[in-house]
């Protein structure tokens, strides 16, 4: 009744014209951190993941009022704004089970998934990395001519890194069409914000680059869509940058191995009375648009639906050999050296492929 | 025409063949940059495609390779490759993996040019090749020019590629004249070297502006020296270097790297494996010290292979069979 009639990503993004939908989203993206969390645990999964439950009202909010074909570069936090932008959820667990039906093949893991068709380009697994190629989207946006826009979404923690000043200081004198969503979690790493950062509204730093700026409650979506719909009409519309902080949480550690003991005794509790899928669910169902009690059947049938993605993924098979030298240049066996989105109807001809590039 | 002519003019004819060639970089515009590579486009073509940038070499080169991967070909010019340093993140680890990461459905068709190399009194901190950087990480493309000619074919050709490329241009041979035409259809295909200079003896690789130096000592040997122009360092064309030392029997590179980065470790053991059989001695290598580059002149003379020490390394190595040592070595 839910998830199964939207599998494409394009239309699993446009079904978020639905306040239903976007409580359902919400709810998947939290039922996926959590059967991540537990895969993992399963011996499912390599290396690191950076969960985000507690912070999916920014991730809904934010890709119900952009389109698909807005570009967003967002850091390696980066399972729920995947699944929000319109990845499936068995593309987002197959990549992080590292199986052939990921959003990367297999190849990228839970710090690179992606999916272009709605605009995701692979995550970011460097603090700060994606904001000036988000810079880069919003003027290869504004030198075409067209009025597709860039979200960069990153960190407190990305603040304190060059990228950031840089990234804002360029697209403040470009007057650059995108806009720089701060996830502000509290804790960069380990690290509690008022060790590494003598600000705790990020928001100031946009005034020394002449930026309008918000603060938003990120547990809110409705005020987090308010927010970005705002800045995404100025961009569209060639009045620039806006850098919104979103006042949000982590509930779970900053990686896999992290139980958070650095954490205040009773924030998580404090942050988990103002849960963002129960404030979304209590005013659909105090505006009638879900009947009292439908939230928990909501929730059920999402982590079912979940769970069936679950299976699929690890029924999905470990990607064979040729995916560790395909796509490495365009000389690559097999590359089809096609080109860009944005690029197909203005670029003057297709790139000259070098002398030893194969064709299949 | 003069390197730097040559580099203006494969700029103006890729920005008029294709308007989705966009310049970024430190006073390209109104300054016609600082080495004089971009005079005269911002006039041509505009600011919003001539970008004058902040000098911030994270910022715009991440924006280069987020322009790139959205239609555009963005040309950066780092105006000393050293300066690359603080935007080395978006080229190595960002450039490099976008296409393998979306699986081919994102490329990065970018290039960044950078003046690079010693000889000119800049001093340690804007004096180095540091190709090494590059070269190492897969899914980046790294070219020298030696000359007019050669700068203009192998930067069309960088532009053109669908992947990202650095091009290495030797700061010296800016104002170096080479006959060259400027045809707007004469490419250079990166990954392939040629042959500067035919020999039976001998065959000494090199690249850049150690080609000058390599020709010159060719001249002064007693041996018949085949020249080899690397061009791209990665890739770079095994099969012609190889099919070379096989014939001479004897290889020899001359390179503008400290011995520990440079680029001719690779091509020795490469080539050793390929043409073992046909090798009359060890294979030789013609490098920097390892230590940063001087200031002074009579330092930067020494630190640098100048003909006459090439020559001499050449001949101990064709009369001996035996690798020389190097003149730090020597004099320790």
């Amino acid at each position: 009744m839910t998830l199964a009639n939207f599998n494409a990503p394009v239309a699993r993004r446009e079904a978020l014209e639905s306040r239903r939908e976007q409580l359902v989203r919400m709810m998947e993206i939290r039922a996926v951190e959590d059967r991540i969390q537990r895969l993992y645990s399963e011996g499912e999964i390599r290396g690191s993941t950076h969960l985000a439950n507690g912070q999916e009202a920014v991730a809904v909010g934010i890709a119900r009022v952009t389109r698909p074909d807005d570009v967003v570069t967002c850091t390696y936090r980066g399972h729920g704004h995947a699944l929000a932008l319109g990845a499936t959820p068995l593309q987002v667990i197959a990549e992080i089970c590292g199986r052939e039906a990921g959003a990367a093949g297999g190849v990228g893991g839970s710090m690179h998934l992606m999916e272009p068709s709605v605009g995701l380009l692979p995550t970011f697994a460097i603090v700060g990395a994606g904001l000036p190629v988000a810079c880069g989207a919003a003027l290869a946006a504004r030198t075409r001519g067209t009025d597709n826009i860039a979200i960069a979404i990153f960190g407190d923690g990305s603040t304190n890194i060059g990228a950031f000043h840089e990234s804002m200081n360029f697209a403040a004198i470009r007057k650059l069409p995108m806009l720089f969503v701060c996830e502000n979690n509290l804790y960069g790493e380990y690290t509690r914000i008022d060790k590494s950062t003598p600000v705790s509204d990020l928001a100031v730093r946009a005034a020394s680059y002449a930026m309008p700026s918000a603060i938003v409650d990120g547990q809110d979506i409705d005020a987090v869509a308010d927010a970005v719909a705002q800045a995404v009409a100025r961009a569209r519309s060639g009045g620039g940058p806006t850098f919104i902080e979103m006042k949000t949480y982590r509930y779970s550690g900053h990686s896999r191995s992290d139980p958070a003991t650095y954490r205040p005794a009773g924030e998580l509790a404090e942050w988990q009375k103002r849960d963002p899928i129960d404030i979304l669910a209590a005013r659909l169902a105090s505006e009638g648009t879900i009947a009292a009690g439908e939230a928990a059947d909501l929730r059920a049938a999402t982590a079912a639906a979940v769970e069936e993605a679950t299976k699929d993924a690890l029924a999905s098979a470990h990607p064979s050999q040729d995916a560790i030298l395909s796509h490495v240049t365009g000389a690559s066996p097999g590359e089809d050296n096609r080109w860009n989105f944005w690029s197909k109807s203005t670029s003057s001809g297709r790139p000259t492929a070098t002398p030893t590039s194969a064709t299949r | 025409m003069r390197m730097r002519q040559a580099v203006l003019k494969a700029l103006d004819d890729a920005m008029a063949a294709d308007g989705n060639v966009v310049l970024m970089g430190e006073d390209i515009g109104e300054a016609g940059g600082a080495f004089k590579c971009t005079e005269g486009l911002i006039g041509k073509f505009g600011r919003d495609r001539v970008i004058d940038t902040p000098i911030s070499e994270m910022g715009f080169m991440g924006a280069a390779v987020g322009a790139a991967i959205c239609g555009l070909k963005p040309v950066v010019e780092m105006m000393f490759i050293e300066f690359a340093g603080v935007a080395l993140d978006q080229l190595t680890t960002e450039a490099a993996t976008m296409r393998y990461l979306s699986r081919g459905r994102l490329t990065v068709p970018m290039v960044m040019r950078a003046s690079a190399g010693a000889g000119q009194g800049f001093a340690c901190q804007h004096s180095q090749m540091l190709d090494h950087w590059f070269r190492g990480t897969p899914g980046l493309k790294v070219c020298v020019p030696s000359g007019a000619r050669t700068a203009y074919g192998l930067l069309r050709s960088a532009i053109d590629d669908p992947d990202p490329v650095i091009v290495l241009e030797p700061r010296i041979l800016y104002g170096e004249r080479e006959e060259f035409d400027g045809d707007p259809a004469y490419r250079i295909a990166l990954g392939s070297a040629e042959v500067a200079r035919m020999g039976r003896d001998v065959t000494l690789v090199t690249a850049g502006a150690m080609l000058r130096v390599a020709l010159a000592a060719a001249e002064q040997t007693n041996a018949d020296v085949e020249v080899i122009d690397l061009l791209s360092l990665a890739p770079w064309d095994r099969k012609t270097v190889a099919a070379s030392a096989a014939r001479t029997g004897r290889l020899i590179t001359l390179e503008e790297a400290p011995a520990g980065t440079g680029w001719g470790g690779e091509v020795v053991a490469a080539v050793t494996s390929d043409a073992f059989g046909s090798l009359k001695a060890a294979p030789h290598r013609i490098t920097l010290p390892d230590a940063p580059i001087p200031y002074s002149g009579a330092l930067e003379k020494r630190y640098l292979p100048d003909p006459e020490y090439v020559a001499a390394q050449i001949d101990a190595l064709v009369s001996s069979g035996r690798a020389p040592a190097a003149w730090w070595k020597e004099a320790s």
